[in-house]
């Protein structure tokens, strides 16, 4: 390669460069100087991000793949790194929320340092270095053994950063969780590459690549690789430790979990089913639908219950993988049936909802962070009224509600659009099972959609409107310009990728090429304006127009109906003749949620309580009445609990082997080696 | 095979055979027994024009005689038979609390595309125009027997029985123009002896357990235990008669 | 060049009439309903009068409401008034059904509604909780029913612009196809859930054990008040030639002739004519159902719409 080919390489390598040196800043200065973490390490940070973004944009737009390779540990395992379009899409994913994160955690991390319960910086500084390192490497890794590496830095960095806050004994509880679910994921994916790299002779991904595998054991390599990559990404069943984990790590860091590195998951599996298995069946495909399916219906319920905001937004990334696996599944299933123009739509609408996801999840949990950093308040039924206090805050908050609704024009309707379309293409198929089950796998997607906005109306609404519910939060100031700025990025690029599909899949184009050997010529044949993924005449649509329209609506609405019209009165809110109206009056997050919670028991587990306490007089009267209600995920009742009874048990079967002496385990040593000594001779 | 380039007649014959599976999720989810009675007849209703046209469209004049034989057995003799039997139960009225509504239905749709895919390998032997709705013939019957697993009233199952029956004479009549007459004939014989014969069992049921709710039937159990829940087993409806 | 800005001046024509036309429909379906139920009937234009009433009234807004509530209005009506302008009306071909398809005006009403229980949550009172957490429910329940009655739809027609559908069911003739059937009256029961009528909801109640809808909007007044009546005027408008549009194409303009305009105007005014009175008939004949059987009445619209798309896969496509 010569050194001008090799530049976005080298930009990748500058990036990660940067991220070391941000984690070094941080371990070596911050102690002393608190001030360098926000102007040595996280510039440093920024400067990664940016670098990552300008190796993957680069790759991704001059269609380039780029090889190198170092000697590094084991004499004969050299490292082999190499750079495409797709690790250049995910390059650009990460590096974006990477420089968002840098311009809003020098305020937000300020808050750890502070006050009583105050946090060490440095290991959070070096940690969130680490993670982020891991990601940048894995995705230009080109062996399996570079890829396992990074791979589990960033679930080990991860663990840190989850139980950075590890006073709380339900941190460390969600940070175990997490390292065991991430290990057990970790291990499937060995296998996975195991089984390759047995049929391709080494471990670099070019010898994967030329691997003859037969259809048994390229789906055993599929499955494993899907079920391991899966449990990264979150998908049901598999999701239990998602929950826990994203809320108790600091915000910033969530942004980075629930934006960045549930999507290497979703990287891991394109790059191996598509690119290094190759051949992908149909069956695949069905069995990622079903499981998309399933993720984004049982994700979008669990979150409606939820009245933790943070907690709320990671069940929602449950639901968005599901979405991402939806496309995918679709996509699998129309190229293994022999339609390369559908799947590429399927995958095409894979890959941008998940920059998508990435945008907007980053910018709602960067939202909870602020709320959080003004009020300490994670739990929805303590805010309200807030966009009166923080008015920047709710502007950008209800920029990615209104995107990861689906709701146009923003990018979350693009990307559910595009999958729609892909589904409405199911009658092309031969198979009479996959032609009814892939309308049906649409109607769930609506379903999902719809339940999404109503999840948002009241995550929103509950915490951004009405009247504060405590005292502190009736206090609340705006948040530092720093944080606005990393959210206001995140909030701009959601509204251009909603508004500019066309340029973007215009750009995603390499992608296609490289994996399906097949591009989108009519999503963009129309020009910019026209977004017409099959052909015009199948379907059309124009999101620069609709944001158009919605503004000159509103400026000829109220340039029209304001001219002459007396000035605004305000007014007491109607309160039907009772006296004033009172915080406590305002429906709950639990109030709002209950008839959905009718309409779909069964979904979850409801525990409610009703404490009444009443007066013992004469007549009886109630005095106080508390109400409570806890939902709990069957997955975890009914999955992972009797798993984890059974393991215990066995383990307790087993615990007699312990027993302290040290001449017993000397006797297992010695019958254990000549055991071997006598199946060797 | 284009649907808008079949005749009017074979197209309102899949527009009914639609209707009458239409017909059996109504029953799946109604829980009253009057409209659960009038939705059988409907049921009927359909059936008979479907033979009727399938008589026009072919030219087979005795599908015209099984279209009366159904007309008079499934749309008057046992709906009639069935509403005087509860008028003198006194348990027209009378509604079933099913349980999981929604499951149900949603268990009917799995059950359609499940016929749908089973029927796709013997759709190609029949060479008509309607072979299509051979699958909805199967899923009639198909949903008659989850009407009878769903649900505790003894009417709703003798209207899941009577309905399996309906769907085994649509699929005669879409596939091959109907069964020999004979046959025909014989069936009709059976059902009407079969629904005489629930009759009685009702009355029976009614003396001996005070209610026509079949989960009464664990009470028949001889085991020391009681049954954990109503649904857990449910005997065969000939035990007791 | 000429003959596209012929397009796009009839265009913004056609749904000009549009916008200008909903509240002349609520108009007729008031005095069929007065009729009907034996009371003295207002006049048609009785909803130009309230809206030109509350334009010029004076605004009053609540002490706490934020910069969303004063925003929403515009955001609803915009929102419809797009939706509106993809709906052929008169004719297809128009250049404006290009900007959306189905999906998207599903969208759009999903938008409006989105802001619309914001709104209802903005000013902190328990009756705008109330009523935003009731429409969000209908509102997710109704959704997937419309998207599947439009999918069946879309797959027989393969496209999912309904100016295309349209024309395409138009030349297609009388077809029986059973999937039509479904969809068809699971669109009828989305389209009265989703435009507050009985039995889902009542518009003119303001009790509130039975207000959905009204709830919401209950803290609006003066022009806001107008643009979100004028808003639900406009969408009941669609979903009316929504339905008209794809079961009884017959007489919409294909060209752009004077005498096939009128031709069309003429046929789009007795079908919505007709279409009202049943609707007012269904009315009548119904009764509010309690709120938590309105998720049956919805279930039961998505089963229609699933059975729908079944029946078209099954007996309408090739094997």
């Amino acid at each position: 390669m010569s050194a001008t080919i090799g530049t976005p390489l080298l930009l990748a390598y500058g990036a990660a460069v940067c991220t070391l040196l941000s984690g070094a800043v941080s371990l070596l200065a911050v102690r002393r100087h608190p001030d360098f973490l926000h102007f040595g390490s996280f510039l440093f940070l920024f400067c990664s991000g940016a670098g990552s973004i300008g190796a993957g944009g680069w790759t991704l737009l001059a269609n380039l793949t780029v090889t190198d390779r170092f000697q590094l540990g084991l004499p004969w395992l050299d490292w082999h790194l190499r750079i495409d379009p797709l690790s250049g899409f995910f390059l650009v994913l990460l590096g974006t929320l990477v420089v968002a994160i840098s311009l809003y955690g020098p305020s937000y991390t300020r808050e750890f340092g502070r006050g009583k319960a105050a946090q060490p910086l440095p290991p959070l500084g070096v940690f969130t270095a680490l993670f982020v390192l891991g990601m940048q490497m894995m995705l230009v890794a080109d062996d399996a053994l570079v890829f396992m590496i990074f791979w589990e830095m960033m679930s080990l960095c991860g663990y840190f950063l989850v139980v950075y806050q590890h006073q709380h004994a339900a941190n460390r509880h969600a940070a175990f969780l997490y390292l065991l679910l991430a290990h057990v994921g970790a291990l499937v994916i060995l296998l996975s590459f195991g089984v390759l790299a047995a049929f391709g002779g080494g471990l670099t991904f070019d010898q994967m690549r030329a691997a003859k595998l037969s259809p048994l054991w390229a789906t055993i390599a599929f499955g494993c690789a899907f079920a391991g990559f899966g449990t990264k990404s979150g998908m049901v069943p598999l999701h239990v430790w998602l929950p826990d984990a994203h809320p108790v790590a600091p915000s910033h860091i969530s942004a980075l979990m629930s934006g960045a590195m549930i999507k290497m998951g979703i990287y891991g599996i394109v790059r191996l089913s598509y690119d290094l298995i190759g051949n992908v069946r149909w069956e695949w495909g069905m069995v990622v639908l079903i499981v998309g399916t399933a993720s984004s219906l049982l994700g979008v319920l669990y979150a409606l219950m939820q009245h933790d905001l943070k907690r709320l937004l990671a069940y929602h990334s449950i639901e968005n993988i599901g979405i991402i696996l939806m496309g995918l599944g679709l996509s699998m299933i129309f190229i293994g049936s022999g339609h390369k123009m559908l799947g590429t739509l399927g995958l095409v609408a894979a890959l941008y909802h998940t920059i998508n996801h990435a945008l907007f999840k980053g910018l709602l949990f960067l939202g909870a962070g602020a709320v959080l950093y003004r009020t300490h308040a994670r739990d929805l039924d303590q805010m309200g009224g807030l966009i009166h206090r923080m008015p920047i805050t709710a502007f950008l908050f209800l920029v990615g509600c209104v995107a990861i609704s689906a709701l146009p024009p923003f990018n979350g309707f693009v990307s559910e659009w595009l999958t729609f379309q892909t589904a409405l293409q199911g009658p092309a198929l031969k198979d009479g099972l996959l032609r009814t089950m892939i309308p049906i796998a649409a109607a769930m997607l609506a379903l999902t959609g719809a339940l999404a906005a109503a999840c948002f109306v009241k995550a929103f609404g509950i915490a951004f409107l009405g009247q504060p519910r405590t005292r502190r939060v009736a206090r609340a100031r705006e948040v530092p310009v720093g944080m606005l700025a990393g959210m206001g990025l995140l909030a701009l690029l959601c509204l251009l990728l909603g508004v500019l599909p066309t340029t973007m899949i215009e750009a995603m184009a390499p992608i296609t090429q490289l994996l399906v050997h097949d591009a989108l010529p009519s999503a963009t044949a129309q020009g910019w304006l026209w977004l017409t993924p099959i052909s015009p005449q199948v379907a059309s649509y124009s999101a620069p127009f609709v944001l158009v329209a919605i503004i000159l609506v509103f400026g000829l609405g109220r340039l029209i109906l304001k001219r002459g019209a007396e000035p605004t009165r305000r007014a007491d809110a109607w309160d039907c003749g009772f006296g004033h109206l009172t915080q406590r009056m305002q429906y709950t997050s639990t109030a709002f949620s209950q008839p959905i919670r009718r309409v779909f028991r069964g979904v979850w587990k409801v525990e409610e309580h009703i404490e009444t306490l009443a007066d013992a007089g004469s007549i009886p009267r109630v005095t106080s009445l508390h109400y409570s209600v806890h939902t709990h995920d069957w997955a975890w009742l009914k999955g992972y609990l009797p798993i984890g009874r059974t393991v215990l048990a066995a383990a307790n079967r087993i615990g007699f082997i312990q027993t302290g002496n040290i001449h017993t385990y000397l006797k297992f040593s010695f019958v254990t080696l000549l055991t071997f000594l006598w199946i060797v001779s | 095979m284009e649907f808008a380039s079949l005749s009017l007649f074979n197209q309102a014959i899949i527009l009914f055979a639609a209707l009458a599976l239409f017909m059996s999720f109504i029953m799946l989810a109604q829980a009253r027994m009057m409209p659960l009675i009038f939705t059988f007849a409907w049921q009927g209703l359909l059936l008979t024009m479907v033979s009727v046209l399938v008589a026009i469209a072919s030219g087979h004049p005795h599908l015209h005689i099984s279209a009366a034989i159904t007309f008079c057995l499934k749309v008057v003799v046992i709906p009639w038979l069935l509403y005087r039997l509860s008028a003198k139960l006194n348990m027209q009225y009378d509604a079933e609390a099913i349980t999981h509504p929604t499951l149900l239905l949603l268990g009917g749709v799995a059950l359609v595309i499940f016929s749908y895919h089973v029927s796709q390998s013997i759709v190609h032997l029949s060479g008509l125009a309607t072979r299509n709705t051979i699958a909805v013939s199967m899923a009639i019957e198909l949903l008659g027997m989850l009407l009878m697993i769903a649900r505790k009233s003894a009417v709703a199952q003798v209207i899941g029985f009577m309905s399996m029956e309906s769907g085994i004479f649509f699929a005669a009549v879409v596939s091959t123009y109907g069964m020999p007459l004979i046959v025909e004939l014989g069936l009709a014989f059976d059902i009407l002896v079969a629904s005489i014969l629930f009759g009685v069992f009702f009355f029976h049921l009614k003396d001996s357990f005070g209610s026509l709710n079949v989960g009464q039937f664990n009470r028949l159990s001889e085991a020391n235990q009681p049954m954990p829940s109503p649904e857990a087993a449910e005997p065969a409806p000939g035990e007791r008669s | 060049m000429d003959s596209q800005l012929i397009d796009w001046v009839l265009a913004a024509a056609q749904g000009l009439l549009f916008i200008a036309a909903a509240p002349l429909l609520a108009g007729w379906l008031q005095r069929v309903k007065c009729h009907l139920q034996n009371r003295g009937a207002p006049s048609v234009w009785q909803p130009y009068r309230n809206l030109s009433k509350l334009m010029g009234k004076r605004m009053v807004l609540a002490e706490n409401a934020s910069w969303l509530f004063r925003a929403t209005p515009y955001i609803v009506f915009g929102a419809t008034l797009l939706a509106a302008a993809v709906v052929p009306l008169v004719a297809v071909h128009l250049p404006t059904a290009a900007i959306a398809d189905m999906i998207v005006l599903v969208a759009f009403f999903a938008l409006a509604r989105f802001f619309t229980a914001l709104a209802g949550l903005d000013i902190g009172t328990a009756f705008g909780g109330m009523g935003a957490s009731r429409e969000m429910m209908v509102g997710a329940l109704a959704e997937p029913a419309m998207l599947m009655a439009v999918f069946t739809l879309s797959m027989t027609a393969n496209t999912t612009n309904l100016s295309v559908a349209t024309e395409y069911l138009l030349h297609a003739g009388l077809v029986l196809r059973p999937s039509f059937l479904f969809a068809l009256l699971a669109l009828a029961m989305v389209a009265v859930a989703e435009s507050s009528r009985v039995p889902v909801d009542n518009p003119a109640t303001h009790l509130e054990l039975t207000m959905l809808h009204e709830a919401m909007i209950l803290e609006y007044g003066g022009r806001h008040l107008a643009l979100i009546e004028w808003a639900s005027q406009i969408k009941l408008m669609i979903y009316s030639v929504f339905i008209v549009d794809l079961y009884f194409p017959l007489g919409i303009a294909t060209d752009f002739s004077a005498a096939s305009l009128a031709i069309g105007v003429v046929a789009v005014t007795a079908k919505l004519m007709l279409l009202a009175v049943l609707l007012v008939v269904w009315e009548t004949v119904l009764a509010k159902m309690r709120l938590f059987r309105v998720p049956q009445f919805l279930g039961f619209a998505f089963m229609l719409s699933l059975l729908g798309m079944l029946t078209h896969v099954v007996l309408e496509t090739g094997i």
